[in-house]
Formats: structure tokens, C-alpha cells, sequence
């Protein structure tokens, strides 16, 4: 008799029950319609993705420094010329400032990623420090690595690491904490003014000391937000100062910098220009007409209640029509209204009355004990509204701001209506290069890739930020 | 000791300075405050306009829609000529913004269910295509979607002589260029036929239900009201022997005579705003459809439903109510998007009254109210037409 004296070996799973085998007949040939639209998947993807990357990537022209470079030999298969946006990099981001100032738009740019620095390194979580410590600096200094060079690339890298590592940051009470050992303050301070001496000097040496000063500055300010009490408030200065302060430093004609006129700016930087201050005036705004549409005063409510359902009955472009051809209209005669200005109040005044909506709906969610008990304890309106009810309305809202402003940014493509040279305005005047006619697709693949990196960049940062909110409530 | 009525204790005498601390004087104050600074700003405004206008030399009203327009539109649905007024200019743009809405808006509501649909699809390869999809045509500005359609895509095809052909449909630089029915005499029949058809199915529709909720019994509507749609019709076009013919689009010289032709300023800007539409109503109904507890799935399945029943019995009307309302709002970002036509010269409402008749006349007031007043009629028609459906769909409570 056999007797089986030691446990049988565990026999596979059966080829249809685990494994990739099982994984694909539940999830691609589950059923005879499934099944089909898996042929059909297969199908279209060999269609569209083989071509378009032999196009875009293995047959395309990288190489060279001019039009001959991007001539189809006959026989040889034809593919993207990234030559013609390769030469034009700097016109896509820089638009036509002048170019011994351009270090001006690096520097507003690099202020740019420092105030924001401590809100993205926010985003992650505890448990993900590791990970954006690597990947943030990574990405930010890759970015400014492809538009600037190697050494605005390696201090970036430093700017970016430096408040991820030295910073605390709660993003739910909004606030930045500046280490508070004195000897970590003071490496951070003279890593700031080292940086940004070194950066300016590769610019321009003759005001790295000044710009190393005001960098100072501007992280004396972040220091203050260590301190108690309501530190979001500073946090919000900084980030909302800063479109400010960027648009003195481009302007210049102060502080012995050569005046630039705005018909100058343009590209990316125009569009980035733009889209931030749109975002620092709207937010406030809307604040303020939300406010006022649920406010006890008939006339008070009435005027933001129409301003509001006006403004978003009609398109952005009449808005933008309406500021540029009615706005120097309606100024005493001989009066000059700048036409960036003009586009900036047209985006803010649309933007705002839909940031007012969506801090409503904030308002709308709080309940109604909130504002009793803020005035059971005496507070006054204003008191009330920026200690008590705005805190947790604005948290509520928050994927809904980054929403609008998501929207903001993909439309200021719109001030090319108007004749600013944003990205899409330098991309259209490239493709009218007599040297380089036919290179459409290029272009606008390029610039669809750079929105697409930043607004996907935006949505991915939003949606987590829902999912975070939603757990700690 | 009882109080009296009506005297409590004795209020001290306010004098004026303490009336401001009293939060009825302090609104009305307000109020009064802000009304006549906006007041004195929109005066301020009028009269800087009135004084840059005759300065200019232009004088205001509503007098210029009368004059000639002297300029051509590429496409034009009522009858239009160089001569005719800015007065008919402005109803061609109008009607060409309305048809390009109408258009957007049906389209891009199918393809956003499709898409919204397929996305949620148990099928991991479709639906992850779908995401990537919407993903990228979501986080791309429209205006350069446009651009890239219309500049990239469609101006460089052949021209006329080398256009690609496909069953008498051609497509080249000038356009998308198809037969155009030419309607003769017995065409009424079919016309009667149509609302016949569409009578019968909402009659049909009715009995049916009605029937189920008496009896219990189903009845195949999903599947006989567009037979009866398409058979009705069609059997009156045979009864009137058929009194439509095609007029083919012919080569003549350089461009195709007759035919009925799409200008490709039409084809680039309603695709890139259904793209573009479609892929927010996609989230949106993907949304809707998860919202919708898995319970009710659950429940119908142990009720007996089969797939394709759940689906429309159970959770698309209880995901309509989640979905009408962002829907309603694209729609009416897709109408007033419609408005980007400017930029590549579609001559919609924007660019033939806003653009050109405002550059010519330079009326700029009157025109640019005008506008903004059509498309918050607009805007409001929609939304008005989609809060009456909304009221239909919602949950009926006690």
C-alpha cells in the first residue's frame, strides 16, 4: 500500500484562474463585446502610436542649427523638425525682451517656484517626504535646467531643496515654519544670498549684490510666518506681493534697471505673468463678492448678484474686447492705458466673478451655527469672516480654486485675441518665418506639451489635495 | 410691583456720533455709500465716453445697422450680399453662432456619454485609453486646440485638384465639399411621414408604459421606436416615389461647382469644441454614474435585470440628477467658447459684428452691449430650459 509520507508540493494555480493569462480574460475577454473592444483598442493603438512616434521621435531632425537640417532626403521617411523650436526656445519663453535682461524673468521665475516651494512640498504627505524631496527639486530644477542652462539649473535645485528640507509646513492651518535653531536659520540665509549671488553673477554682475539683497529680503519676510497666530495671512502676502514685486523687476525703470516696455514681453513667461497676477487679484475679489452676494443689504447683495450673473453670461473674449476697445474709452481723454493692463483687468474682473461662485458654494457648505456662534462670542463682521468662516469655507473649496484657476491658466492663450504676444502669439510669428514655413505641427505640439505639463501637473496636485482634505475631516 | 407695559429701563438720549455704532444706520450708510460711488464711477465713465465719441467724431445710436455692410461672409444661411445692411449682417452671425452651438452641443453630449461610458467600461485596456484621452485633450487650451485643427491639420490638405475622395464626399483646403439634396414637389409626404413617426413614438411610448404599470408587462421600446423613426420616414419617401436627388459636387476650373460645402473654418471649430466639450462631460457623466450606490446595483441585479437594463432602468436615471446640472454648465461654456471663432475667421456673431462691423463703424459701445446682451440671452435661455428639466428629473419628496 502506498502511503504518502510527506506533504505534496503546492501545485500551481490553474493557467485560467491567476496570472496574467487570468488577469486578461477578466479584464480584456470577459465577454464577446469586450472582447471586440479589445480588438478595437489593439487596433487603434497600433494606428495612431507607432506613426506618431516614428514621426515625433525616431525619424524627427534634433540635430543642427538650421533649416537644412529638417530637408527629407528623398527615400528617407519624414518626421518632426524639433530643430525649429530648438533655435527658438529662448523667443518661446523669453517673447522679444531684450536679451542681456533676461536674468529679470529668470529671477521673477525663480521667486516664482520659492513662494510656491512651501505649498507644493505641502502636498505631501508625511509619509512621502522621501519621495518629494527627490522628485519636486528634480523636476522644478529640470525645468528651469532645459530653459536656462546648467547653472540656473543647479541653484534652482538648491531653492527647491533648501525649504523642503529646512521648512516644517502644515497646509491645513497654512503656515510655514522657518527652522528655529538659529544656526539652520543662518545656513538657509546665507544659502539664499550665496545662490542667488552666484546665479546673478553668470547674468549680470553688476547687480548680483543688489539681487542677492533683496532675495534677503524676501526670506525675511517667509520668517515672519514662523510666528504665531495667523500666520496664513503672511503666507497669502508673499504669495500674493510676489506677482507684484515680479512685475516692478520686469518693468524696471527703478533701482537702476533699464526700462523694458510691456510690448516687449511675451512667451511663456507672458503667459506664466499673466495667469499669476489673474490668480492674486481674482481670489481677493472673489472673496469680496461672495461676500457681498450673501450680505443682509438689499443694494449691496443686488449689485454683486448682477455683477456676478453678468459677467459669467458672456465669453471671456467680449470681456477682453470690451476691456481693450471700451477701457480707454472710458478714461479722460489722453489718458494711456498699457495694453497688458488691459488684458490683466479684463482676466480679472471675469475671473473673479467665478471664484465668487465657488467661494459661495464654501460659504453655503459651513453651517449656519458658525457664524451665530462667531457672533454669540462678539466678534465683529470682518473679524468673524477672516478668523472664523473663511479658514474653513476656503478649505472646503480649495479643489474648486485650483479648478478655476486650472481654467484661468489654459485661458490666457486668449489675450493673443487682443495682439499680446503670449506663447501661442510667438509660436503663430515663428510659423510666419519665410525660413521655416510648414512646421504648424511642431509648434503647436510644443506648446500643447508645455501646457499640458503644467495644467496636469495643477490637476494631479488638486485632486490630491481633495483626497487629503477628505480624510482629515 | 408690577412693570408697566412699554417702559422698560430708561435708554439714555443718543446723540448723533452714536448713531453710527447702530448697525441699521451703519447699513443704510453703507449701502448709500457704495450705491452713489458706482453711480458717480459709471457717470464718471458715461462722460468720458460721450467726450472721447464726439471727439472721434462718431455719433452713438442705433443708426448704422441700416447702413450697407460692404463686406463678404464665407458662410451665410440666410440670404446675404455686400450690400446688404450691418442690420443682416448681424442675423447671419447670429444664426451661424446658433447652428454652431447646436451642432457642438448635440455631439458633444453623445460623445461625452460614450466617452464617460467607456471610461467606467470594465474593459482595462478601452478604459484606460479613454482616461488618457480626456487627460489630454482636458489639460490643453482650447484656443490652441483650435489653432492646431484648423492651422496644422486642415490648411495644409491638397487642394481641390489632389482632394481625398470618398464616396462623392471630398475634403481639401477649401473645405468638406458633399452632394446637397435638391427637395422636388412630392417631398411634403415625407415631411408628413417624419411627425407621423415621431407622434407614433411618443404615442407608443406612452402606451407602453402605461401598460407596464398596469400589467407588469414590458414592452420593447428601445428597440421599435427607432424602427418606427427610421421605417416611417422611409416609406413615405417611397410612396412620393423618391423626389430627392443630389446635386454631386463637380471639378470645374480650380474649385468644385455645386455640392453643398462645410468651409473648414465649420469643420475646425466644431470639432475642436465637441473634442474639447466632450471630454469635461465625460467626467462629469463618469461622475454621475459613480455617485449612484453600488447597492442599487446590486439590488437590481438581484431583482433579476439584466446588464444592459440596469444600466437604463436603474442607475442612469439617478445619475441624471448628478450629471444634468455641470452638464448645463458646459453647455453653456460650449456656446459662449463658440465665440473663439474669431480667431480663425468663422464668421460667428463675435467676429462678423464684434470684429469687423466694429472695426468699420467704430461703434463700439452699441456693438460690443449688443453682443454681450445675445449671449447672456443665450445663457440664460439655456440655463433656464435645463433648470426646468433638472426640476424633472429631482428626487420627488414629500
Amino acid at each position: 500500500m502506498y502511503v504518502k509520507t510527506e506533504r505534496h508540493p503546492d501545485l500551481a494555480p490553474p493557467v485560467l484562474e491567476a496570472g496574467a493569462l487570468a488577469w486578461a480574460r477578466k479584464n480584456l475577454f470577459s465577454s464577446p463585446l469586450n472582447t471586440l473592444l479589445t480588438l478595437f483598442g489593439l487596433w487603434l493603438l497600433w494606428a495612431t502610436v507607432p506613426p506618431f512616434l516614428s514621426w515625433a521621435v525616431i525619424n524627427a531632425n534634433w540635430a543642427g542649427d538650421g533649416r537644412a537640417a529638417c530637408e527629407t532626403l528623398p527615400g528617407e521617411q519624414a518626421g518632426a523638425c524639433w530643430v525649429f523650436i530648438k533655435i527658438r526656445l529662448g523667443v518661446l519663453f523669453y517673447g522679444f525682451y531684450p536679451e542681456p535682461e533676461r536674468w529679470r524673468i529668470d529671477m521673477a521665475a525663480i521667486q516664482l517656484f520659492a513662494a510656491l516651494a512651501p505649498l507644493i512640498a505641502a502636498s505631501l504627505a508625511p509619509g512621502r517626504w522621501e519621495r518629494g524631496l527627490v522628485l519636486f527639486p528634480a523636476a522644478g530644477a529640470l525645468a528651469v535646467l532645459a530653459l536656462c542652462g546648467p547653472v540656473p539649473g543647479l541653484v534652482a535645485a538648491a531653492f527647491l531643496l533648501a525649504p523642503s528640507i529646512l521648512c516644517r509646513v502644515d497646509f491645513t492651518r497654512l503656515t510655514v515654519r522657518l527652522p528655529t535653531n538659529p544656526l539652520l536659520r543662518a545656513a538657509l540665509a546665507a544659502g539664499v544670498f550665496l545662490g542667488v549671488r552666484y546665479a546673478a553673477q553668470t547674468f549680470m554682475p553688476k547687480a548680483a549684490d543688489s539681487l542677492a539683497i533683496f532675495s534677503l529680503v524676501l526670506l525675511f519676510l517667509a520668517a515672519t510666518m514662523g510666528k504665531a497666530g495667523p500666520t496664513r495671512w503672511r503666507l497669502s502676502l508673499l504669495v500674493f506681493v510676489f506677482p507684484f514685486i515680479s512685475f516692478w523687476l520686469l518693468l524696471g525703470d527703478a533701482f537702476g534697471l533699464p526700462h523694458v516696455a510691456t510690448d516687449q514681453w511675451g512667451g511663456m513667461s507672458l503667459t506664466l505673468i499673466i495667469a499669476s497676477f489673474g490668480m492674486s487679484t481674482s481670489l481677493p475679489l472673489g472673496i469680496l463678492l461672495a461676500l457681498g452676494r450673501r450680505s443682509t443689504m438689499p443694494v449691496i447683495r443686488s449689485l454683486c448678484v448682477a455683477y456676478i450673473e453678468f459677467i459669467r453670461g458672456v465669453p471671456l473674449i467680449s470681456v477682453l474686447f470690451m476691456a481693450s476697445v471700451m477701457l480707454p474709452l472710458m478714461l479722460p481723454p489722453g489718458t494711456t492705458f498699457d495694453k497688458l493692463l488691459r488684458a490683466l483687468v479684463g482676466m480679472s474682473i471675469f475671473y473673479a466673478a467665478y471664484m465668487a461662485e465657488v467661494v459661495r458654494g464654501g460659504l453655503q457648505a459651513l453651517p449656519k451655527g458658525q457664524f451665530e456662534a462667531a457672533e454669540a462670542l462678539g466678534f465683529r463682521y470682518w473679524r468673524a469672516m477672516r478668523l472664523i468662516i473663511m479658514p474653513q469655507a476656503l478649505r472646503v473649496v480649495i479643489p474648486g480654486i485650483t479648478n478655476t484657476f486650472l481654467g484661468l491658466f489654459k485661458d490666457t492663450t486668449l489675450v493673443a485675441v487682443i495682439n499680446l504676444m503670449d506663447i501661442l502669439g510667438v509660436v503663430k510669428s515663428a510659423l510666419a518665418d519665410s525660413q521655416w514655413l510648414g512646421f504648424t505641427k511642431e509648434g503647436y505640439l510644443f506648446a500643447g506639451f508645455a501646457f499640458w505639463v503644467f495644467c496636469f501637473g495643477i490637476s494631479r496636485y488638486s485632486m490630491q489635495l481633495e483626497k487629503r482634505l477628505k480624510v482629515k475631516r | 410691583m408690577k412693570e408697566q407695559p412699554g417702559t422698560g429701563p430708561e435708554r439714555p438720549e443718543k446723540n448723533i456720533l452714536q448713531y453710527l455704532h447702530d448697525r441699521q444706520v451703519r447699513a443704510v450708510i453703507i449701502q448709500a455709500a457704495v450705491f452713489s460711488a458706482i453711480v458717480a464711477l459709471l457717470a464718471f465713465a458715461a462722460m468720458n465716453t460721450a467726450g472721447n465719441l464726439a471727439k472721434a467724431g462718431i455719433t452713438s445710436g442705433f443708426g448704422f445697422l441700416q447702413q450697407a455692410a460692404g463686406f463678404d461672409i464665407s458662410q451665410t444661411l440666410i440670404e446675404y450680399s455686400r450690400g446688404s445692411s450691418y442690420g443682416r449682417a448681424f442675423f447671419v452671425g447670429l444664426l451661424n453662432t446658433l447652428v454652431m452651438s447646436a451642432v457642438v452641443i448635440a455631439a458633444s453630449t453623445l460623445m461625452g456619454f460614450v466617452l464617460g461610458i467607456t471610461r467606467l467600461s470594465p474593459n482595462w485596456l478601452v478604459s484606460r485609453m479613454t482616461a488618457v484621452w480626456i487627460d489630454i485633450i482636458r489639460n490643453i487650451p482650447l484656443l490652441l486646440q483650435i489653432f492646431f485643427w484648423y492651422i496644422a491639420i486642415l490648411s495644409p490638405l491638397p487642394g481641390p485638384k489632389q482632394a481625398l475622395s470618398m464616396g462623392g464626399v471630398y475634403l481639401c483646403n477649401r473645405g468638406l465639399i458633399m452632394p446637397r439634396p435638391i427637395f422636388e414637389d412630392g417631398i411634403w409626404v415625407a415631411g408628413v411621414a417624419v411627425a407621423l413617426a415621431c407622434a407614433c413614438a411618443v404615442a407608443l411610448h406612452r402606451w407602453a408604459r402605461n401598460r407596464q404599470r398596469a400589467t407588469g408587462k414590458p414592452f420593447p421600446v428601445w428597440r421599435s421606436v427607432p424602427a418606427i423613426l427610421v421605417l416611417l420616414p422611409l416609406a413615405g419617401l417611397a410612396l412620393a416615389g423618391f423626389p430627392v436627388t443630389f446635386e454631386a459636387p463637380v471639378m470645374k476650373g480650380f474649385n468644385f461647382q455645386g455640392g453643398l460645402t462645410v468651409i473648414p473654418e465649420f469643420t475646425a471649430l466644431a470639432l475642436s469644441l465637441t473634442l474639447y466639450a466632450s471630454a469635461f462631460i465625460a467626467e462629469n457623466v463618469r461622475a454621475g454614474i459613480e455617485s449612484v450606490s453600488h447597492g442599487q446595483q446590486e439590488a437590481a441585479q438581484a431583482l433579476g435585470l439584466r446588464p444592459g437594463q440596469t444600466m437604463r432602468m436603474i442607475i442612469i436615471p439617478q445619475a441624471m440628477r448628478v450629471i444634468i446640472p455641470p452638464l448645463t454648465s458646459q453647455h453653456l461654456t460650449s456656446v459662449k467658447n463658440s465665440s473663439l471663432a474669431v480667431v480663425i475667421g468663422y464668421p460667428d456673431l463675435m467676429s462678423i459684428f464684434a470684429g469687423t462691423t466694429l472695426n468699420q463703424t467704430g461703434q463700439a459701445v452699441e456693438i460690443i452691449a449688443i453682443t454681450m446682451l445675445v449671449y447672456l440671452t443665450a445663457s440664460l435661455l439655456i440655463s433656464g430650459f435645463m433648470n426646468w428639466y433638472n426640476r424633472k428629473m429631482a428626487i420627488v419628496e414629500r
